[in-house]
């Protein structure tokens, strides 16, 4: 789609569209091809020599069982934080979509966790769960479970799923709520003078209307739990214990920080850069609301 | 629905007022701690009724941040992620809305190709890009600086887009009455289309703002200095090694203020930020 | 106020010609409506002339000054939209008033000039609303009113009234003849709309694929169409086209059967044309006189005539009778044109043969 009327000036569209074109060169292209490079690079400590090492470092990261590990985390955090984010909003928002009174009400009162910030949040259950003094550890010790997230790698996970699909329940349930509502009630009526009961309506009818939503959520809820998440993981476990909440960004991070070695820190960059573009086509190619030009 | 069951009814707001409790619960444990005294939290089990503490602990952290932990005061610590927040919302609106309304409302050698490469910026976070982000901003001695703490988060295609789409629901024959009736292009983007994309600004600001406020990791890479501090990056800093040294009434008194705002803005501007969120994601 | 010019103007696209060369002059004053199907460049060439649209080839001149290179706010025109173009965030005062605002008319010259306009088209009550609080009648005033406003050389109207339904349309067109009238701005007028074009014309221009096949007064395009288009465009319901060949002097044998007098002296016997005749100009007749004989498959009785649809060698052919005839489907119907309004076109070029 284009427009018909354009007006006619030799510098002035360069003059609008500099500031985003300078911000998305310097900050965007320049460090996106460095890291790009530097994937290619083997530097020693001190960055006296450099070499050109082609993949090299590609390779010994998928040689390397800790970074293999935490491909595993990444792939278990985020399966939990989508499976269980959507079916608990997809549940909320069939019942908020049911109620008649107060909808706008309960409405309100689930969608500001988006607003908390993941660190935040993460902060919130970790003075939940605190071993010691945590109000819910004093109830699961009550019932014999020794929660310990600080030492038990399962109870870590299980915190940082916690935290994570709790602010993102807003999110998925606005979504889901607007996918319910936009379903026409006389598709309802129908099936229910079919014979069709509640549940039986749910699955034949609504679920299938609700498919592109759900892809949707489903592209954007891992997403989230790859990039947007490291906020959770470095305010509550610090990626422990024994790495056991270490997941691809915090890695990079980590490395980044501590370990030195830019080569290797660069080229988890750019496996991380082919995942969001991959996602990204996924999205775009399965949804039908395409950028189009 | 069809039927007209009361407990069908019952069981709906049952079930909601179950999660609604379920999202809540944290809030509530968080402000009673912000609350109390340090030896009423660190008691077992803790009180589950507000204490007389609230004004002393958010005093004091305003003032000069907790005793055993990070001193930097929480008052700085709000006013930089205010401003934060404000730049990245403003300046991505700015700039989003110029150079939308450069490529829809303009032919130009290298359109295309401009666009391409703002299209391109949609796919990566600053997560994926943050080590060699983050030279680029120390080589431009931009570290503990505003513009280093925001510039490379406004370098976002999102409100471009939301915006390209909006001026293409304008109509052509509006440019063109404002043509004949004299209007240059920039007239016509303050007269016409600034006030027309008044709500999509709105919806977009809201969602930007919790966006700038609730940044991590960036703000965590590039400010060393304690004055430059965002309130999300100087909770963590409040928590000290062991339990015994984490005066937890003063993390959750900065917690509660740390979410306090962004959750403001988007309950208070419920309908816009609605909007904005549905349409940031097409 | 002024005179319009166009001299040889034409468009294309690349190497795509769309408009092939126009050349006419609109008087100072005149009301000339720009007439025809979807498609045949009316619109691109008003546009040309509003200079939304840049001119290929040829001038376009208003007043005495040749507009081509001119900027659309230097033309000294005022376009009235299909879609009435009102900028939403503006009450009807600022809508009228902006284009003056610009230009950098005084508060008290601006306001003394809406405020006439709003007289002239009842819009005074109106001037504090927004438009979306506005009827589509009343928008278009507005739409007008800010072209009266500016008092330019010309008004430009691009379909105005295609957005509203039939009974406001009969109304606006007497509101857009009465403006003209209290105004007496020159005015091109752009419509599908023949209806339109016969009621508002001074003069029209029938254009089809990019040509202006015929440039004359309503009237005179409907008693003496130049061509084939011409006369199937203009005329409800559409002119009845049979194909027959000459058949000596002042007759044509029609294919499907039957011979037509005409009084377009004569045609080379075998040559190739088409018949055109009015369905008003048939009447019933003996079968002896007949020239389209054909059983009668439709009656649409309108009140006033009645529409009669016969089948003829698989055509229909249309006929107006008087109000109150009222033919049975199924019967044989004999019919005769007066000879003095048959037209004939040559098959070929679809030109008009006339002595």
């Amino acid at each position: 789609m284009e427009k018909r009327v354009v007006f006619r000036s030799s510098w002035l569209p360069y003059a609008l569209i500099a500031p985003q074109m300078a911000i998305t060169l310097v900050f965007f292209f320049w460090p996106a091809s460095q890291a790009l490079w530097q994937s290619m690079l083997l530097q020693d400590a001190f960055a006296a020599k450099t070499q050109f090492v082609w993949f090299d470092n590609f390779k010994d990261l998928f040689a390397d069982p800790r970074y293999l590990a935490s491909f595993r985390v990444t792939a278990v955090f985020s399966t939990l934080v989508t499976v269980l984010g959507l079916t608990l909003s997809l549940l909320l928002a069939a019942f908020a979509d049911r109620v008649v009174r107060f909808g706008a009400v309960y409405k309100t009162l689930l969608i500001w966790p988006y607003a908390v910030a993941t660190a935040v949040a993460a902060i919130l259950f970790v003075f939940l769960l605190n071993p010691t003094i945590g109000v819910v550890s004093l109830l699961l010790h009550a019932m014999g479970v020794d929660w310990n997230y600080l030492i038990n790698p399962t109870h870590a996970m299980i915190l940082v799923v916690i935290a994570a699909v709790w602010k993102q329940i807003s999110y998925n349930f606005l979504f889901f709520l607007a996918g319910l509502q936009a379903i026409p009630k006389s598709l309802l009526e129908a099936a229910a003078i079919d014979g069709a009961g509640p549940a039986r309506r749910f699955w034949t009818i609504v679920f299938p209307l609700l498919s592109p939503t759900t892809f949707f959520l489903v592209v954007v809820n891992i997403v989230y739990a790859f990039f947007d998440t490291f906020g959770i993981i470095d305010a509550s476990t610090s990626g422990g214990p024994v790495q056991a909440t270490t997941t691809l960004v915090f890695k990079v991070y980590q490395d980044g920080t501590q370990a030195m070695d830019l080569g290797s820190s660069a080229a988890q960059s750019v496996i991380l850069m082919a995942i969001v573009v991959t996602l990204t086509v996924v999205q775009f190619r399965f949804i039908e609301r395409k950028v189009q030009y | 629905m069809v039927e007209h069951r009361p407990w069908r009814a019952l069981s709906g707001h049952l079930v909601l007022l179950l999660g609604i409790a379920v999202v809540v619960l944290p809030i509530y444990v968080a402000f009673v701690a912000s609350t109390l005294t340090f030896d009423q939290v660190t008691t077992v089990p803790m009180p589950m009724t507000p204490g007389t503490q609230l004004v002393k602990n958010y005093g004091d952290v305003i003032a000069h941040g907790s005793t055993l932990g990070s001193r930097a005061p929480v008052g700085r610590m709000l006013w930089n992620s205010f401003v934060m927040a404000m730049l990245i919302a403003v300046g991505k609106i700015a700039i989003s809305i110029l150079s939308a309304f450069a490529i829809v409302y303009f032919r130009f050698p290298l359109r295309r190709t401009c666009f391409w490469l703002i299209f391109v910026t949609l796919m990566l976070p600053v997560e994926v890009r943050i080590f060699p982000t983050y030279k680029v901003v120390a080589d431009l001695g931009l570290i503990d600086t505003y513009a280093g703490l925001t510039l490379p988060l406004i370098a976002s295609a999102t409100a471009t887009f939301l915006f390209r789409q909006f001026f293409m629901t304008i109509p052509d024959e509006l440019a063109e009455a404002a043509r004949i009736d004299g209007a240059g292009p920039m007239r016509f983007f303050w007269d016409v289309v600034l006030p027309l994309s008044r709500t999509s600004i709105a919806a977009l600001f809201v969602i930007m703002f919790v966006y700038g406020w609730n940044q991590y990791l960036w703000p965590l890479l590039v400010t060393t200095r304690e004055d430059m501090y965002t309130v999300v990056i100087g909770i963590k800093r409040m928590i000290a090694g062991g339990d015994q040294a984490t005066e937890w009434q003063l993390v959750m008194a900065t917690a509660m203020m740390a979410l306090l705002p962004p959750v403001a803005v988007v309950v208070l501007m419920q309908r816009l930020f609605v909007r904005g969120l549905v349409e940031t994601e097409k | 106020m002024a005179k319009l010019a166009f001299r040889d103007v034409r468009k294309s696209y690349g190497a795509h010609e769309v408009i092939h060369g126009i050349t006419t002059d609109v008087d100072d004053g005149e009301f000339v409506v720009i007439v025809g199907p979807s498609g045949c460049g009316k619109s691109t060439l008003l546009r040309m002339v509003a200079g939304l649209e840049e001119i290929s080839a040829g001038e376009i001149v208003i007043g005495d000054r040749v507009v081509n290179r001119l900027e659309p706010k230097d033309r000294d025109i005022a376009m009235v939209f299909q879609n009435y173009a009102l900028y939403p965030h503006m009450s009807v005062f600022e809508n009228m008033a902006y284009g003056l605002k610009i230009r950098g008319f005084a508060k008290d010259d601006i306001k003394a000039r809406v405020d006439r306009a709003a007289g002239i088209l009842e819009l005074a009550p109106l001037l504090e609303r927004r438009p979306r609080q506005l009827s589509g009648g009343q928008r278009q005033r507005v739409a007008m009113g800010r072209a009266i406003v500016r008092e330019p050389a010309a008004f430009l109207f691009d379909e105005p009234l295609s957005n509203l339904d039939a009974k406001l349309r009969v109304q606006m067109r007497f509101e857009i003849q009465k403006m003209h009238r209290q105004t007496g701005t020159t005015s091109l007028y752009v419509t599908h709309d023949q209806v339109e074009a016969m009621t508002l014309a001074h003069r029209m221009i029938v254009m089809n694929a990019g040509r202006a096949e015929q440039i004359g007064a309503p009237m005179e395009v409907y008693a003496n169409p130049a061509t084939q288009f011409v006369a199937g465009f203009i005329g409800s319901p559409a002119m009845n086209f049979l194909p027959g060949k000459g058949a000596g002097a002042g007759r044509v044998a029609l294919d499907a059967g039957g011979i037509v007098m005409h009084a377009s002296g004569t045609v080379d016997t075998g040559k190739s044309v088409v018949v055109g005749i009015r369905p008003e100009h048939l009447a019933p007749c003996s079968a002896a006189d007949a020239a389209i004989t054909g059983s009668v498959e439709l009656v649409e009785q309108l009140g006033a005539d009645t529409l009669a649809h016969v089948s003829h060698g698989g055509a229909m052919v249309v006929a107006r009778l008087p109000g109150g005839s009222m033919p049975d489907v199924g019967t044989t119907l004999t019919l005769a044109p007066d000879p003095a309004r048959v037209y004939l076109f040559d098959a070929a070029t679809g030109a008009r043969i006339a002595t």
